[in-house]
């Protein structure tokens, strides 16, 4: 997949309850979920996010709750991919499972600013930074897992497998 | 090479003689489990995969998180579960009246045991690991696929050694242990790996301090908090599970990321500041911060060891007008010894909210929700922002001990203040 967007810039450790509360979580409505993603620290994102915009994070992204209601906001928002330091392990598979997907780029995700225009091919984990210039590579997802991405989520790959 | 006891259990469920870190393994599960936030969505993607439940036997479907339903959706959650449950004769789904704390009654009645694993859609799943389990958290599709197949992915993790020395000291519990470590390795310290205890201070800790450990696990980013099999454990276990099972101990030649030391008797009653678990100070060295509010509960520490705590601290003294405290017993069993040992009593004389088993407020449900401004001493699991209410409250997390008497006193304090 190939996909060029803007950037919603956040920081390290952001957790599951910040990125959809447990207020909400008394529905698993993907749409619904999405109104309230990121509301906690970032008022405007529900409001102003386009389909195509892209999320960046620091270290850590996604601790805390395994929910997958986070996951799930964020992709009905209309990100099509995440991009981080490094993920929680949980909110990583559910990714994963859920056909979004994230890259893992370690210290280079301190050169990606608020704003910037990346131009990304899920494929390669190939990453350009069309406002800065920088290019940077996602590590590549070991084994089986690759086929569970390329199936677009666990379920589509155990249906596969039927 | 040896193995750590994380890479024998998976070796174990992978039908392999060996595994080591970094290999990718499809495992059997023995014990499948989802709450009322996480069961429902599961329940929708396993209706898409079109297979019936692996085994109905190994699947625990808890209503604990919003329930007794804190509104109509809520209710329409519990609902989903509840149909799927009957429809599916699912063994271990368990109604109000009879539920507790997910992670406080599967170690309670017997269900999750020694060598076994485990995965749960709820995050502090790694709570098992106390009972030599290894058990981990996962999402609602992961545990979906799980309903239908028995089976899960795992990439087998690098352990961190988590080497105990030393005598605990008193007013010190399972929570100063876990939030010390959570403090030395920071809230990714431990991610994509396992943490094992060793050493000669793990015969120091209580059942109930290992669960409290080893349901923080994951706030330090790990996969799994996993004890051996000692003593201890064997006694808890051989009153509660009826089936046979199998434990593991550590290869004395298994290979550690890094090891990480604990000196239990150089431990101080600490708390963990707003907004991550990994702000921990010693409670002497905070000055005063007035509170609003302390929870006493919860499947970090919602135990009946937790409650005694509470109760030891509590007799005879009253909660400080300016503070509210509620007190939410883990589990129906852990409630009904509490009343034999008459420990409710000594908590509504002392001016306590007495609730019934949830999580409730832990995560910011119901049952004790902040307004903007408040400050919670809690005994739970997370302070992250908003977590327990209002985006500007705040949650310090704690011991039972430091709750306790953070009631009495009205700010933050050492259980020697109120003792």
């Amino acid at each position: 997949m190939k996909i060029e967007g803007k950037v919603w810039r956040y920081g390290d450790n952001i957790d599951t309850d910040v990125i959809i509360p447990a207020r909400y979580l008394n529905t698993f409505d993907p749409m619904e979920l999405a109104k309230h993603c990121m509301v906690d620290i970032d008022e405007n994102f529900a409001a102003n996010v386009k389909a195509g915009d892209i999320m960046v994070g620091g270290k850590n992204f996604g601790c805390g709750s395994s929910r997958e209601h986070a996951p799930v906001a964020i992709k009905a928002s209309g990100i099509p991919v995440v991009i981080a330091a490094s993920f929680a392990r949980i909110f990583y598979r559910n990714g994963i499972n859920i056909g979004l997907p994230l890259l893992e780029i370690g210290d280079a995700a301190e050169k990606i600013s608020a704003e910037d225009i990346l131009k990304i091919d899920t494929s390669t984990g190939t990453i350009e930074n069309l406002t800065t210039g920088d290019i940077f590579h996602a590590r590549p997802l070991p084994g089986f897992v690759q086929e569970i991405a390329d199936a677009g989520g666990l379920i589509n790959y155990i249906k596969s497998k039927n | 090479m040896g193995m750590t006891m994380s890479e024998k259990i998976l070796a174990r469920h992978a039908k392999l003689a060996n595994v080591e870190a970094g290999q990718l393994v499809i495992c059997d599960l023995d014990l499948v489990m989802a709450n009322d936030v996480t069961g429902p969505p599961s329940i929708k993607e396993f209706e898409k995969i079109g297979r019936p439940v692996f085994d109905a036997e190994k699947i625990a479907l808890i209503p604990d998180h919003f329930q007794p339903a804190k509104d109509i959706k809520s209710a329409d959650l519990a609902k989903i579960m509840r149909d799927f449950a009957r429809k599916n004769k699912i063994a271990h789904y368990f109604e109000q009246g009879r539920v507790g704390i997910e992670h406080v009654i599967l170690p309670e009645f017997g269900i999750v045991a020694p060598g076994m694993l485990i995965i749960g859609a709820d995050s502090h799943t790694c709570t098992y690991g106390a009972v030599n389990a290894f058990s981990t958290g996962v999402g609602t599709t992961d545990l979906a696929v799980g309903l239908a197949t028995g089976k899960a992915w795992f990439k087998v993790p690098e352990a961190i050694n988590v080497h105990l020395t030393g005598k605990k000291p008193k007013n010190i519990c399972g929570k100063d242990v876990i939030l010390t470590l959570i403090g030395k390795i920071g809230v990714d310290g431990a991610l994509y790996k396992a943490l094992e205890f060793t050493g000669e201070g793990v015969a120091q800790l209580s059942m109930t301090d290992r669960l409290t450990i080893s349901n923080m696990a994951i706030e330090a980013g790990a996969k799994a908090g996993v004890f051996p099999f000692d003593e201890a454990c064997e006694l808890y276990v051989s009153r509660r599970v009826k089936k046979s099972f199998e434990p593991v101990q550590a290869d004395a030649d298994a290979k550690y990321f890094s090891t990480v030391e604990i000196n239990l008797s150089e431990l101080k009653p600490v708390v963990a500041l707003p907004h991550l678990p990994e702000n921990v100070k010693p409670v002497d060295e905070l000055g005063e911060i007035k509170i609003n509010q302390v929870v006493i509960g919860s499947c970090t520490n919602g135990r009946l060891e937790d409650l005694g705590i509470a109760a030891g601290i509590l007799r005879g003294k009253k909660v400080h007008p300016d503070v509210r405290c509620i007190i939410i017993p883990g589990s129906q069993e852990i409630y009904k010894e509490a009343m034999r040992c008459h420990w409710l009593e000594v908590f509504i004389d002392a001016g306590c909210v007495v609730s019934c088993p949830t999580c409730g407020p832990c995560l910011g449900g119901y049952m004790g929700i902040l307004s903007a401004g408040e400050r919670c001493v809690s005994t739970t699991n997370r302070n992250f922002r908003g977590r327990m209410g209002h985006v500007d409250s705040e949650v310090y997390l704690a011991s039972p001990f430091v709750a306790a008497a953070s009631a009495v006193t009205g700010k933050i304090s050492t259980p020697d203040e109120v003792i």
